[in-house]
């Protein structure tokens, strides 16, 4: 068979647009078996895939793919957990047009292998024949490999901190992870929303690194509660940092502090962390108004967006300085946020928020914009329109255009050298510039992916095991 | 979790806890606060930390109960156990050796969180006098323990039926008035309260610390709900205060922002006293 006769790529099963912009259930419901077997079948089975070239943790891509086509789950599960420690995440939010997909073969010629969701399908497959037993929280933990009697510590239980966690108890380390928030799992658990990526599924694959061994501690701000060199005094011969890019930015134009403008992180926390939608049940409020703007088109734009909506507003918008094709989201978000009926204000930027007598939003002042040369970042950079300026009336402003570094670790760890924005410096190993110190994921990279950041938690688990094993 | 060790109710409305936090306590130093959650329902609450024992590893804090978190906690009884409790946060205040005299001025609860910064300034040498202001009697809180760390303790209330009838700013001209030059004012209390004293002292050319109470969430600068703005700058109160310039704090502002939520509030609080049940008023 041809390349070109190969049959098209399975479609990913989802809720209707109606049905889901009135529940905070998972949007894209997971192939079938039928389905995933189909959809296995199409793989090529490269002698040298290039697909794993795409993917920052190598997975074993044939491989899981080809035990899927021959039905044998439990095998591709095996396969796939060699290498990635949270498929079932992965699956569902890794940006794969642009990573392990944007490589396949067929992907020439045709529609590339549909490899996170078969990812995300045997991921769960496995956690359904687990069952039960999953489902019972991690308490006494049980390391499998004999330890080697050496402490390390992981500060934030992001997928970076996680990933380092889960290789260094493989490794036989006493591994210990302090967490600023009450729970662990990091943007996954905050930040994400439920419709996208379900909050059981990541505690269950939390719970796996648990049963690895790993003593995960919450409520422990690092900077504050703890700091790096009070770790190193109690015993931890090695340290890694992976506490994200939690700090939201800010436009700096006049207004942003009015009632009804909100960070994104501070949206979204509401209302998954803390599960705003189910108020008053739970306690903490979230409130979306009628007419929002959300300024920026990342994911993070696009969860708060489709969370608005979820939320009861009449009209949401994306307002983006650019153009569509500049939009850094996952292409599957954005179209998912178009069925939904999120509108695309592009090439338009607010230049300020307008409030009324009581101090909350009534709307923005815009400009648009035409796209001109390159910038630094390869994207036309955007242009203002003499004369263009419009009113814009909404009622809630939703502020997605990046974050920066939390300072909180950085600031208290004296000797840690820094990059220009405030992200730690860290060479390719995670190694920084203090000895023991290793660090990697967006404290290092700036906001980026979870798989990246899974990535530099795998290598410096490893810089970490060299470092300890030649003290 | 974090057992609460002792429980005294000061008013109705007004409880004082200890609660065992070894960590938070062998950290904690005056200007901090700290952030709980009661129980898998509960919010993250900002409390102040307003005495903490070292040895005894436990943190004493003071709440009102204003809404449905605040009245969840207050119902909290002793060898309850607290699911979260985090800190120390925020920064410390800054405690030096000031060339005159250290004015304290507490409005209400605000009293308990400007006891330790008193004390840390004695401690430094400082001339430190308070001045605390209730609306009655019954609802002045910690006096022997303001006492116990000023040179001077002024008293008001608002009806007169205990200490100087007045405002806490009457008694803060009058003191000026009578002293000519005060070296700094911390004020601590319902932010109206604030907002008069950083008028009153503006003119005087004083420099005034606020403690800025507003909505927080995570209270590691990560979700931006504690906004302030204080002159040209947006800043974070949970990483970059709690404490602030009153001089240059937008106040207006951010009462209003206390007020973002005030709808759920109220249904919230609603279906607390149905015992927890719905409201139905969705
Ligand atoms: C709304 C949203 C949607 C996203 N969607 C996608 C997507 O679809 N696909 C994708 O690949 N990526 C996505 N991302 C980006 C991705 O989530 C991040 O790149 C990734 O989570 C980074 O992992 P990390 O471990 O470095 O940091 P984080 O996930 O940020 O975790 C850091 C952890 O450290 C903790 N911490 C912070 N400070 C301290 C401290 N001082 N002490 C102790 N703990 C601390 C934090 O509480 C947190 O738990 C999204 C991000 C957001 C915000
Ligand atoms: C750094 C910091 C330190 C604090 N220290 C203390 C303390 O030591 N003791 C104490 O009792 N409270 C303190 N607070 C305030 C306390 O956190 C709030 O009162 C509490 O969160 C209210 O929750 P609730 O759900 O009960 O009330 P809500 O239902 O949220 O509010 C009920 C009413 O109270 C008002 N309100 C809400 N939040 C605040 C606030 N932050 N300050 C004043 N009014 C508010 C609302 O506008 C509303 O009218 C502090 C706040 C901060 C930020
Ligand atoms: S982890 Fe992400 S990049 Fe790697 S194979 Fe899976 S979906 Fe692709
Ligand atoms: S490149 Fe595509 S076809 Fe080849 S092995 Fe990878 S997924 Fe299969
Ligand atoms: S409370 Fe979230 S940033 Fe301050």
């Amino acid at each position: 068979m041809s390349v070109k006769d190969r049959p098209n790529r399975q479609e990913m099963p989802c809720q209707a647009p109606e049905e889901r912009i009135r529940n905070f259930r998972e949007v894209a419901l997971g192939y079938t078996e039928e389905q995933a077997v189909l959809e296995a079948q199409r793989c090529l089975q490269c002698k040298k895939p290039k697909c794993r070239d795409g993917c920052p943790v190598e997975v074993l891509i044939p491989e899981f793919i080809q035990a899927v086509a021959e039905r044998n789950f439990a095998e591709a599960a095996a396969q796939l957990k060699e290498k990635n420690a949270l498929p079932a995440v992965c699956g569902r939010v890794c940006p794969q047009e642009s990573q392990c997909e944007s490589k396949c073969i067929i992907g020439i010629k045709s529609e590339p292998v549909a490899i996170g969701r078969l990812e995300r399908f045997v991921a769960d497959w496995e956690m359904a024949q687990e069952g039960q037993m999953a489902k019972e929280k991690c308490t006494s933990a049980t390391s499998t490999v004999s330890p080697k009697g050496k402490k390390v510590a992981i500060i934030g239980a992001g997928p970076a901190g996680l990933t380092c966690a889960a290789d260094m108890a493989r490794l036989g380390y006493d591994v210990t992870v302090f967490e600023a928030l009450h729970v662990a799992g990091g943007v996954l658990m905050y930040g994400i929303p439920e419709f996208r990526l379900p909050k059981a599924i990541v505690e269950k694959e939390i719970n796996t690194l648990c049963q690895l061994g790993v003593n995960v501690q919450v409520n422990m701000v690092g900077g504050k509660t703890f700091t790096v060199e009070e770790l190193q005094q109690k015993g931890y011969e090695a340290i890694f940092i992976g506490t994200g890019a939690g700090l939201p930015n800010f436009m700096g134009i006049p207004g942003e502090n009015f009632c009804g403008v909100f960070a994104a992180n501070e949206f979204l926390t509401r209302t998954n962390l803390m599960k705003g939608y189910d108020f008053p049940n739970a306690l903490t409020p979230v409130r979306a108004g009628s007419k929002v703007a959300v300024l920026g088109a990342g994911n993070v734009a696009m969860d708060a967006a489709r969370t608005a909506l979820r939320l009861g507003a009449e009209e949401v918008s994306i307002v983006y300085r650019r153009s569509e094709k500049e939009m850094p989201a996952r292409a599957e978000e954005i179209e998912h946020a178009h069925e939904e009926g999120v509108q695309f204000k592009v090439l338009t930027n607010p230049v300020e928020i307008v409030g009324d007598e009581q101090g909350w939003v009534k709307g923005m002042r815009c400009l648009r914009y035409e796209l001109g040369e390159p910038d630094e970042s390869g994207r036309r950079r955007p242009v203002a329109i003499d004369g263009s300026e419009f009113f814009m009336e909404v009622d809630t402003v939703i502020v997605a255009i990046g974050q920066g570094p939390n300072p909180l670790v950085t600031q208290s760890t004296p000797g840690l050298e820094l990059n220009r924005k405030g992200t730690i410096y860290a060479d390719e190993e995670g190694r920084t510039s203090l000895e023991g110190v290793f660090a990697g994921g967006d404290i290092v990279t700036g906001a980026a992916t979870v798989i990246l950041a899974m990535g530099a938690g795998k290598k410096a688990a490893r810089a970490m095991d060299q470092y300890l094993q030649s003290k | 979790m974090y057992p609460i060790v002792k429980k005294v109710v000061l008013s109705s409305a007004v409880k004082e806890f200890e609660v065992r936090a070894p960590m938070v306590a062998e950290k904690a130093q005056a200007g901090h606060f700290f952030i709980m959650r009661a129980n898998e329902r509960g919010e993250r609450i900002p409390l102040t930390i307003a005495d903490y024992d070292r040895e005894k590893g436990t943190i004493t804090t003071i709440i009102q109960e204003l809404g449905a978190s605040s009245t969840l906690v207050g119902q909290m009884e002793e060898g309850d156990e607290i699911l979260d409790f985090v800190g120390p946060l925020g920064v410390p205040s800054e405690i030096e050796l000031f060339d005159g005299p250290t004015v304290l001025v507490g409005g209400g609860i605000g009293i308990a969180p400007i006891f330790p910064i008193a004390r840390a300034l004695k401690a430094a040498g400082n001339e430190v006098i308070s001045i605390i202001g209730a609306r009655n009697k019954d609802l002045l809180i910690w006096e022997e323990k303001m006492a116990s760390v000023s040179d001077k303790l002024i008293v008001c209330t608002d009806d007169g039926s205990y200490g100087r009838q007045g405002f806490v700013t009457d008694a803060l001209k009058d003191l000026y008035a009578e002293r000519g030059k005060l070296a700094a004012v911390w004020a601590i209390g319902p932010m109206p309260m604030m907002r008069a004293i950083a008028n009153v002292t503006r003119p005087w050319a004083v420099k005034t610390i606020v403690s800025m109470n507003p909505l927080m969430m995570d209270g590691t600068g990560m979700c931006g709900a504690c906004r302030v703005q204080v002159g040209e700058e947006t800043k974070f109160a949970c990483v970059d205060g709690p404490e602030f310039d009153g001089h240059l704090v937008d106040f207006d502002l951010a009462i209003k922002r206390l007020a973002i939520y005030k709808d759920q509030e109220k249904r919230a609080l609603a279906a607390l006293e149905h015992k927890g049940g719905h409201c139905g008023c969705q």
